[in-house]
């Protein structure tokens, strides 16, 4: 770092007053982060269509670039310099914003997320109940996008969309329940910490059904197949979206996918450790090549999100779409008791001591 | 501190035109937009003030729940404008009223209780201070019972709603989930084995 930087620079940056220093250090911080979750939806489009094409004998994207790769810039032009279409009997003003609100919590959320051993934005005590009161304003972009619209199919999506994540976000708000038990901890950086020191501490195993619960409530979140009947488009044309077109849409685009990383991120935190390295305590390969397995670090975390964005393609692939009954049926009936339950046999657990849950909440 | 001040009176230079915005909008809708950007200037304003617990369950539960079943009930329902103008000249003095007690209370806490030092700032909470676990100390501690009551009034309050709402209809037809799931192949389609037929 220091030959990098001129002498010069590092004097005039010493010579600066505290509140600007930690303006333009913060503000460069939140640039760095929102670029790289930014750069991370564009590839993981491109992955998505590796994913499914190889799921279904298919090559996918293969002409722009070397290996297709840059699919997704060409895809995001074009959708730049596509014309926008604002009906002509909606609400210009929430049908421009709506889209917007949906991208804003999905990239302000990772304000709180541990990205590396010592690196947060913001260090906040209460980050865990951050991260649920901004997932939970993601709908408001949904509902005024199918209610600006003034169209009977964009209506039924937001509103079916509406009344999923509201169902979803109660299960996924106990199952946090059950970490923040755990954890001892609204500070999700504590939450990593308390997980570190091998797999073995990983929150997955005293909180197996509280995992299962939050991923699949996450999926349904972030109105993922098979839980996609928001945009329904075998009933309801694209749903919420349906009227949207150039870069209005690329926004719902890219904060459905800005979602999606920050649910795997999330779940990638709260039960597998984040940036922990599952393989901590493996002495034997210090000072080789591959001491890099044992250490904690960004490339831990990152591995974790690669995987369940794989899944989130993977079940798009396989599974066909829910029923909407049935969504509410699983959201309501099966979940919320799973993790009533779950609290209360992990609280016994945790009191007596007994088995993987002794010393959780200490 | 200057910095901060200039924040301070942003904010609540923006929540008070969202307040007046909550009021005058023509748009139920734009109405209940305008009311989420109260709550969530106020949101701000208590995170300004280190009550930071406080501002995110403010966020949590009124924007993210009660305001998008409010937000949701009057786009479901065409909300006649002109009659809930007409309340407001009638609504005024009492809503004015309140506003006035409010004030007075906040007068009285603030000022004449003493939580504000002689320079016009508040006690900043010491270095380490966790606003919720020092809320959650309190509230299952000393104020246990009264918490307790609270949360069985709002588990019968979810109850008597659900009751209400709830009516049995004859000769209703309804999918029995459970029944549905449980269902395999072999229940529903049964595997024929013929010769071939001739052509005779």
């Amino acid at each position: 770092m220091k030959g990098l930087i001129p002498d010069f620079a590092l004097n005039i940056w010493a010579g600066l007053p505290p509140m600007v220093q930690y303006l333009v250090g913060t503000t460069t911080a939140i640039l760095i982060v929102t670029v790289g979750v930014i750069l991370t939806v564009a590839f993981s489009t491109y992955f998505e269509r590796k994913v499914i094409g190889s799921m279904q004998a298919r090559v996918g994207p293969n002409r722009v670039g070397p290996l297709g790769l840059g699919q997704p810039f060409a895809d995001v032009i074009k959708l730049l310099i596509k014309e926008i279409v604002v009906p002509a009997q909606s609400n210009k003003f929430l049908f421009i914003i709506a889209p917007l609100l949906t991208l804003i919590p999905a990239l302000a959320a990772w304000a709180v997320m541990p990205l590396f051993p010592g690196f947060v934005i913001a260090d906040i005590n209460a980050g865990l109940l951050y991260v649920l009161a901004l997932t939970s304003m993601g709908v408001y972009g949904v509902i005024l996008a199918g209610w600006a619209t003034n169209s009977k199919y964009a209506f039924l999506g937001a509103m079916r969309s509406a009344a999923q994540i509201v169902a979803y976000e109660i299960a996924m708000g106990f199952a946090l329940v059950g970490v923040l038990m755990a954890g001892g901890s609204l500070n999700l950086g504590d939450i990593v910490e308390k997980q570190s020191g091998g797999f073995l501490n990983w929150f997955l195993i005293p909180l197996f059904p509280l995992f299962l619960v939050y991923w699949i409530s996450g999926v349904a979140e972030t109105n993922r197949a098979p839980f996609d009947v928001a945009e329904g488009e075998s009933e309801i044309v694209a749903g919420f979206h349906v009227e949207y077109s150039g870069v209005a849409f690329a926004i719902f685009f890219l904060a459905e996918y800005a979602n999606m990383v920050l649910i795997s991120a999330l779940t990638a935190v709260f039960f597998l450790g984040g940036w922990a390295s599952p393989f901590e305590g493996w002495t034997f390969l210090q000072g080789t090549p591959l001491a890099f397995i044992a250490a904690p670090g960004f490339h831990w975390l990152f591995i974790k999100i690669a995987f369940f964005m794989y899944s989130f393609f993977w079940y798009r692939a396989t599974f066909p779409r829910y029923r909407y009954d049935q969504i509410m049926r699983l959201g309501w009936k099966v979940f919320i008791p799973v993790t009533i339950i779950w609290i209360a046999v992990e609280g016994v657990m945790a009191w007596m001591q007994v088995g993987p849950w002794a010393g959780l909440g200490t | 501190m200057l910095f901060h001040t200039i924040l301070f009176y942003l904010f609540s230079a923006v929540l008070i035109g969202a307040a007046l915005g909550v009021v005058f909008a023509r748009n139920p809708v734009h109405a209940v937009m305008f009311l989420v950007l109260t709550f969530f200037q106020s949101a701000i304003l208590w995170l300004m003030a280190e009550a930071e617990f406080l501002a995110i369950v403010l966020v949590l539960v009124y924007v993210g729940a009660v305001m998008v079943l409010f937000l949701f009930v009057i786009m479901m329902l065409e909300v006649n404008v002109e009659a809930v103008k007409r309340g407001l000249v009638r609504y005024a003095p009492l809503a004015g009223a309140i506003a006035v007690i409010m004030a007075a209370e906040l007068v009285q806490l603030i000022w004449l209780e003493g939580a504000v030092t002689a320079d016009g700032s508040f006690t900043p909470n010491p270095e380490g201070y966790d606003n919720t676990k020092a809320l959650g100390a309190v509230l299952y501690t000393e104020h246990v019972y009264a918490f307790e009551i609270a949360a069985v009034v709002l588990l019968l309050a979810i109850v008597a709603a659900i009751t209400l709402t709830m009516r049995k209809r004859p000769n209703l037809k309804v999918q029995n989930i459970s029944k549905q799931i449980a269902v395999r192949a072999k229940d529903r389609v049964r595997v024929v084995k013929m010769d071939v037929e001739s052509k005779s």
